[in-house]
């Protein structure tokens, strides 16, 4: 079965519906599947449900689909950084469910396993327990948290054999790897695509299972959000 | 004479102890880092998927791909190690983390902490704060004793929606630090900044407190 595919717009065909659920990598702009992102706003689908860490920031990544009004709930941690969003939360325009980052990130993983949801401690007394159940063990009280598994998950990786066998880059990792898992169907984009057998299989951080449909994006002219330097010592 | 951001941060460091995996928040515990005696040895955690920050990199060595739970461009530490947010926040709460320093807009005096939203306001989100306020072992606030209308911030019950319930275990103010033995103690003080009295601290606290 062949994986590859030669751009993000045909890696994307027959996968998008008005109204659907995708999961996306990313933290900031770090790791985000942008030509995957670029692509979904050229379909023009649109009433979309997306669990991201983050909205992007405005107009780069999943911020051009908030941008164009795209999305109608994000499942998210944090939208500082990022004035649209924080906008269209306040004017009512877009729903956000909070989600704490660790928490959000268990519900893909969990999802992606087969499991319903899990306890945990995080968020027991605070807003986000409303209308979730609590169950103490051992006398210590934990949140229900359900596991999330969208119709499409969208990631960015490094490095990719041709049948999907995939490595991150560093901080890039990030969501990308809980995400992969948590939807019927994967589409990753990579930097450089290499051909089977080329791999360490000792290496793989995400075996090509979850990848089901795979492009290479590069080149990439990666953001940084926040560069910041060290003064450098006099000699 | 009330002590700066950095000797907030020198003092919060003398709270962390040589073989502690510690998670920092942004503000004043970024600056914690520069305050870590040398016979200390503290592995940095940074939620976003990486144990063992190095310093922040010189003009022209960024990358794009190292950022830090803040995103500001950070380089490896020499024992550094990457993973995924799904392992990362495990670690925070399979209690693996021995401390976490982290900012805040307001602490009660039964060790509630808020710092993730000011209602029809502010909204930034919690991040990674929740996790790590109820399931990290020792939770250090670093915080300044009023806010910039003089309101205090060590109050008796915070107004501003939770980020955890009685998770707090030492505060780090500008003017004091106060401390307790457990989770169901009240809070002691136990410095105050130098030329702060008793009378002063209390005037600009609205949370009960030993002395």
């Amino acid at each position: 079965m062949q994986k590859v595919y030669p751009d993000a717009t045909s890696a994307l065909a027959g996968l998008l519906f008005d109204g659907m659920q995708i999961c996306s990598g990313g933290f900031g702009v770090c790791g985000i599947p942008e030509r995957l992102i670029d692509a979904i706003l050229d379909s023009g689908v649109t009433n979309l449900v997306i669990a991201s860490n983050n909205c992007g920031i405005d107009n780069v990544g999943l911020g051009k689909l908030l941008a164009s009004h795209r999305i109608r709930k994000m499942i998210s941690s944090y939208i500082g950084g990022n004035r649209e969003f924080e906008r269209q939360y306040l004017t009512g325009e877009i729903e956000i469910e909070f989600s704490p980052q660790g928490t959000l990130a268990e519900r893909c993983r969990a999802g992606g396993a087969g499991i319903a949801g899990f306890y945990t401690r995080t968020g027991v007394g605070t807003a986000i327990a409303e209308g979730k159940e609590v169950r103490e063990f051992n006398g210590v009280k934990f949140l229900f948290e359900a596991g999330i598994f969208a119709d499409l998950a969208i990631i960015k990786g490094w490095k990719a054999d041709e049948s999907g066998n995939l490595i991150f880059r560093k901080t890039a990792r990030n969501f990308n790897h809980p995400m992969a898992t948590s939807a019927k169907t994967c589409i990753a984009e990579v930097e450089e695509i290499v051909p089977v057998g080329s791999l360490d299989p000792d290496s793989i951080h995400l075996p090509g299972i979850y990848v089901k449909r795979l492009i290479c994006g590069a080149p990439y002219d990666k953001l940084i959000e926040i560069k910041t330097n060290r003064v450098e010592e006099a000699a | 004479m009330a002590w700066t951001r950095d000797e907030m941060a020198a003092r919060a460091a003398r709270e962390l102890r040589d073989g502690d995996y510690v998670n920092l928040g942004i503000g004043i515990p970024t600056l914690v880092v520069d305050h870590i005696p040398g016979d200390v040895q503290v592995t940095l955690h940074s939620e976003n998927g990486l144990l063992g920050i190095g310093p922040f990199p010189v003009v022209g060595a960024e990358d794009a791909d190292i950022i830090n739970a803040g995103k500001q461009t950070i380089t490896e530490a020499i024992n550094s190690a990457y993973f995924s947010s799904a392992d990362s926040f495990a670690m925070i709460r399979g209690g693996h983390l021995d401390a976490s320093i982290l900012g805040a807009m307001e602490v009660s005096q039964v060790g509630d902490i808020a710092n993730w939203m000011i209602p029809g306001k502010s909204i930034k989100g919690m991040g990674g704060a929740m996790d790590l306020v109820a399931n990290v072992g020792k939770i250090i606030v670093t915080m300044e004793h009023v806010s910039k209308d003089g309101t205090p911030k060590f109050v008796r019950e915070c107004s501003l929606p939770l980020t955890g319930a009685n998770a707090v275990d030492v505060i780090i103010t500008d003017l004091a630090v106060f401390s307790r033995a457990s989770r169901g103690a009240p809070f002691r003080l136990i410095e105050l900044a130098p030329g702060v009295s008793p009378e002063q601290l209390s005037a600009v606290t609205s949370a009960a407190y030993l002395i």
